[in-house]
């Protein structure tokens, strides 16, 4: 028995080390927020410090554009959850409670359209989107996010419509409403969960994305996600307004993707693991 | 097509026909923005891409374009960097999928334990795979792996080692880190919540009958987690095939084309040499490569959509 305890302990301190060292690099860059350029850019870290704000106020001082890639972040990934999910809701209620011959086909096929590769219609889009005006343009960006996050949306919305008892939805029928009555007045209210989870997800994804910002954006729609890579070629200039605006960047989508880490299997895998 | 039978079983024959039809109409009016939505922006530029992939076509020499046939596919198979590319990918693909699911299988089984803290150590270990790609490029390359302010650095100087320059020695070895360090979570927390609908009365009968741990692994959490592990395979096969940020920001497909994976090939090939048809070329290949992971992940999930059915 006492062998066993032991084990026990052992693997607790097992699993804290492996956890504090996945979660090192994250905490240094945090750690490194909080130095001035000088102390940030050493040959021997500074563990130990006095934290200062001067690196946050630089990164968001004006003129540094902070504010404008973190409000192209903001409306681009916003703008997208809420028309991806305008698309998806309707589509979604069809296929949950109205199903054809059809359905499961659509179904897998809107959810395959997330297996083609970026690059695979990143050309055309690219050239369309130049001779249309929507390069470097936050609705342009805007719908690329949806079309990126619709599969997963339907995906997500259908299976928390499907959790509803389908009597409910039937005795609505019986009762005489319309099929969008339904919709608004029972299934909505229903799945308001579900919907809030499946919107924070889009917006997590949203937040995060990289290639198409980089692609398609230069400066006037450009995202953090942009900004952030352009001190790629930043040789130890800038690393503590680096770290600061990275960590404005990373922070609340941290902490909104631990509270969304059950929804985040259940989507990203397609409803494989719950 | 129940609720249908219910709501017009009252009406008449003639009812029964119109209502159905408005009612399939509706239900048609639904779906369509949808499915138009997904058509535009995949279906038609995937679509596009096939057409260019046939076509002479560069930005800056405009006067020699037209239908090329299979040229650009030809120029592409004699390009060793395409070739270079390829294999790039296959081995990021292959060596990240290694590490990831066995490290992600293992970090499972240990959070999967009870400890003090548990909640915190977990939550700790799966941040990774929510910070956006661009900064896990920055972080290791200039905070860890700087041959001079790196972190990594430091440690071997305190070690009376010499410090290695990462990225320019061991650019591959590099990405396969960052790509790893992302998700490795990804796979724990998938692998974490299969382990957690595991039946504890099948473990419970497994240990009355004697069985040892291992046992208790093979038998049980093996095949239970078979489904899971073919899911994190495939998902993770179709996200590392597409690897861009973290080669963007840190070796930009260098040093040479050491680093340089197929979507990023695709991106200089466009970017830089403003070839089109070269570029639509290689995507295709792309989309093919991606294919061979995406059908049969597909194939699972429509499977699991039919038993989803039956219950």
């Amino acid at each position: 028995m006492k062998s066993q305890r032991f084990a026990n302990t052992a693997m607790g301190v097992l699993a804290w080390v492996v956890a504090l060292l996945i979660f090192f690099p994250i905490l240094w860059l945090l750690l490194t927020a909080f130095k001035t350029e000088q102390q940030a850019f050493t040959v021997v870290p500074n563990f130990f410090f006095s934290p200062t704000l001067e690196s946050f106020k630089t990164a968001l001082a004006q003129g540094s554009g902070y504010w404008h890639y973190a409000w192209n972040s903001a409306l681009t990934a916003v703008a997208s959850t809420v028309i991806g999910l305008a698309l998806a809701v309707p589509a979604a209620y069809a296929m949950a409670f109205y199903p054809n011959k059809r359905t499961d086909f659509l179904l897998v096929w809107m959810v395959s359209t997330k297996f083609i590769p970026a690059v695979g219609v990143l050309i055309p889009i690219y050239l369309v989107y130049s001779a249309v005006g929507l390069l470097d343009n936050a609705l342009g960006l805007t719908l690329l996010f949806t079309a990126m996050n619709l599969p997963i949306i339907v995906w997500m919305v259908y299976s928390y419509f499907r959790d509803i008892p389908k009597d409910i939805v039937e005795a609505a029928d019986i009762d005489g409403a319309s099929i969008m009555q339904t919709l608004f007045k029972v299934v909505l209210p229903l799945a308001l969960p579900g919907l809030a989870s499946t919107g924070l997800l889009a917006l997590i994804l949203a937040w995060n994305e990289s290639f198409w910002s980089i692609t398609m954006t230069d400066h006037s729609a450009a995202t953090l996600a942009v900004y952030i890579a352009s001190f790629k070629s930043a040789e130890g200039l800038f690393w503590a307004k680096m770290s600061a605006a990275s960590v404005l960047a990373i922070a609340p989508i941290i902490v909104l993707g631990w509270f969304t880490q059950r929804q985040m299997v259940r989507g990203l895998t397609f409803g494989a693991v719950k | 097509m129940k609720a249908i039978s219910r709501t017009v079983s009252t009406a008449t024959p003639s009812a029964e026909v119109t209502g159905a039809r408005s009612f399939a109409r509706t239900t048609r009016l639904l779906m369509a923005p949808a499915v138009i939505f997904l058509l535009i922006w995949m279906l038609v530029p995937l679509a596009m891409t096939i057409y260019y992939s046939f076509q002479q076509y560069n930005l800056i020499m405009p006067m020699y374009n037209g239908f090329a046939g299979l040229n650009n596919f030809a120029i592409l198979l004699g390009d060793p960097t395409f070739w270079k590319s390829l294999a790039n990918t296959l081995i990021i693909v292959a060596a990240s999928l290694v590490i990831t699911v066995c490290l992600g299988l293992a970090l499972a089984l240990l959070f999967n334990r009870t400890f003090v803290g548990r909640g915190v150590a977990r939550t700790l270990a799966v941040a990774p795979f929510f910070v956006m790609p661009v900064v896990t490029g920055l972080i290791w390359k200039n905070m860890l792996f700087h041959p001079v302010y790196g972190l990594f650095a430091w440690v071997a100087r305190q070690l009376g080692l010499e410090p290695v320059d990462w990225l320019a020695h061991y650019p591959m070895l590099s990405v396969i880190i960052m790509i790893t360090w992302e998700w490795t979570p990804f796979a724990l927390l998938v692998l974490l919540t299969g382990l957690q609908s595991l039946p504890e009365d099948q473990i419970e009968a497994a240990r009355l009958d004697g069985a040892n741990a291992w046992q208790e692994f093979r038998h049980i959490v093996v095949p239970h987690l078979g489904q899971v592990l073919y899911v994190v395979v495939m998902l993770e096969s179709i996200f590392f095939l597409t690897s861009f940020a973290e080669i963007y920001t840190t070796t930009s497909g260098g040093p040479g084309t050491a680093t340089t994976n197929l979507p990023y090939y695709i991106f200089q090939t466009v970017f830089q040499q403003n070839d089109i048809g070269i570029a639509s070329a290689a995507a295709i290949g792309a989309v093919v490569l991606a294919n061979i992971f995406a059908i049969m992940l597909i194939r699972f999930i429509a499977g699991n959509l039919n038993a989803g059915a039956a219950r």
